[in-house]
């Protein structure tokens, strides 16, 4: 098990290999389909972005309402798949780390191992137990696509495990 | 109690708790599994499940579209728009009690406007013998809806042209639909009557085969071939990839054989509501 703080540095990804099991404490940014298009348009159009992606990581998930006194509400990872279309991009504009669930295609592996990134697979439908890890969340950009919107979290003991690592080894072998 | 709380107190016990053999087949994939990874994402699915009953949080954050079968009897007393009102104040009122995600859009292609209220359900009626009712609701998860198929296959294929198929269309979705997964088997009618037998099957309780013994087998078969696949939990690899396998069948066309696969994810939700004539409606 491998216990790291968010940002991972470039050394922190280097020492991670398919099938480990990590536990992220920090923070990490929040976007799924409607996100990552929306960041993909601009920038192909060299337009700025509301984050500054650099270094950072990338969880794909939509909550649920947060009930009140609650930070959030259930909040899983959703299917990666979806994202690889725009996944090349972000990773070289900087973003290191994607969290979600599910196999990537094999440009997302070859923009994984370009970019000296990581993808991490989080525990697919366990909403209850990541709201468990989640100390505060933010809302940065898109509110008004409601659940989709793009936010901060704070995260202790985030559980994942390694999907594919930075030197192409991967769990989607079968 | 009214119909309509009694399937908003359905559909809110279904978001947080599984149906007790559904978590008895995960507990007994957790226990027979022999490959770590695998393991460790049973075991994270059990602890989910734990920490949502405790914390009253949904199970997943995709509470899912609410797909609503109402077997209605045929000297059932209720009027169809009574029924339709009371499904849908059951359902709204459950989606802001319970906090399901926003998860419906208004249109599919364009604006994709979030309706705001997890509405509309969609409803099938069917017709049964009696005076009773059965709503049964699906809260289906689109994670795995997307990696549910249709095939049109040649009616001279048999029982292997049904196992390659199914066994294809989940190898494709691979560990994309949360594995372990159910798998809804529709065979017969049309291509879209298909689709619907096999949403059907996925609402059939987990313990039961189907009544035709030719078809229980084939289910079983289909099972196993699954199983060769190695997805296995959380597509990490591994002997268990699906938990249960139901087809239903139906009349079809000499010309055909239409199949069709609905996948659910381990958070296999179902809300199961019976009314009685004389009860409260």
């Amino acid at each position: 098990m491998h216990e790291l703080n968010l940002p991972l540095t470039a050394e922190d990804i280097a020492g991670l290999s398919a099938y480990d099991q990590v536990l992220l404490t920090g923070t990490l940014y929040v976007g799924r389909d409607q996100v990552h298009s929306l960041l993909y348009e601009r920038l192909l159009h060299n337009e700025s972005l509301p984050v500054d992606l650099v270094g950072q990581a990338m969880y794909y998930m939509g909550p649920s309402p947060a009930p009140e006194g609650k930070v959030i509400g259930a909040c899983g990872p959703t299917t990666s798949a979806r994202m690889d279309r725009f996944s090349p991009l972000l990773l070289d504009h900087g973003l290191k780390v994607m969290i979600g669930k599910g196999p990537r295609s094999q440009d997302v592996v070859d923009a994984i191992k370009r970019n000296k990134a990581v993808y991490l697979q989080a525990f697919g439908g366990c909403g209850a137990l990541y709201a468990s890890t989640v100390k505060s969340s933010r809302i940065i950009a898109f509110e008004h696509l409601g659940p989709e919107a793009l936010l901060l979290l704070e995260v202790v003991k985030f559980p994942a495990i390694v999907a594919i690592d930075s030197r192409q080894g991967s769990v989607f072998a079968y | 109690m009214k119909l309509a709380e009694r399937i908003q107190d359905a559909l809110m016990h279904a978001v947080v708790e599984l149906d007790e053999p559904v978590l008895d087949l995960i507990q007994r994939a957790y226990a027979q599994e022999e490959r770590k990874p695998a393991q460790a994402v049973l075991d994270a699915i059990l602890k989910n499940l734990e920490l949502a009953k405790e914390t009253s949080l949904p199970m997943c954050q995709d509470t899912g579209l609410l797909l609503v079968f109402a077997d209605v009897g045929r000297t059932c007393p209720l009027s169809l728009a009574s029924i339709e009102a009371s499904i849908m104040e059951g359902c709204e009122t459950a989606v802001q009690q319970a906090y399901f995600r926003r998860s419906i859009v208004d249109e599919p292609v364009f604006d994709r406007t979030n309706t705001q209220n997890n509405l509309p359900p969609v409803i099938w009626w069917n017709l049964v013998e009696g005076s009773g009712l059965k709503i049964q609701i699906l809260l289906k998860g689109f994670g795995s809806e997307n990696c549910s198929s249709v095939r049109m296959l040649n009616p001279t294929g048999g029982k292997e042209a049904v196992v390659e198929a199914v066994r294809q269309i989940v190898q494709k979705a691979g560990g994309k639909p949360c594995p372990p997964i159910f798998v809804g088997v529709g065979l017969g009618g049309t291509m879209d009557r298909a689709a619907y037998l096999s949403k059907r099957a996925l609402l059939r309780d987990v313990r039961e085969a189907n009544s035709d013994e030719r078809y229980a087998a084939l289910e079983q078969e289909i099972l196993a071939a699954i199983q060769t696949l190695g997805i296995g939990s959380g597509g990490l690899g591994g002997s268990i990839t699906a938990l249960h396998v139901a087809i239903e069948q139906e009349s079809t066309h000499i010309a055909g054989l239409p199949l069709a696969v609905s996948i659910n994810c381990w958070a296999d939700r179902k809300a199961t509501i019976m009314w009685k004539e004389g009860e409260d409606a």
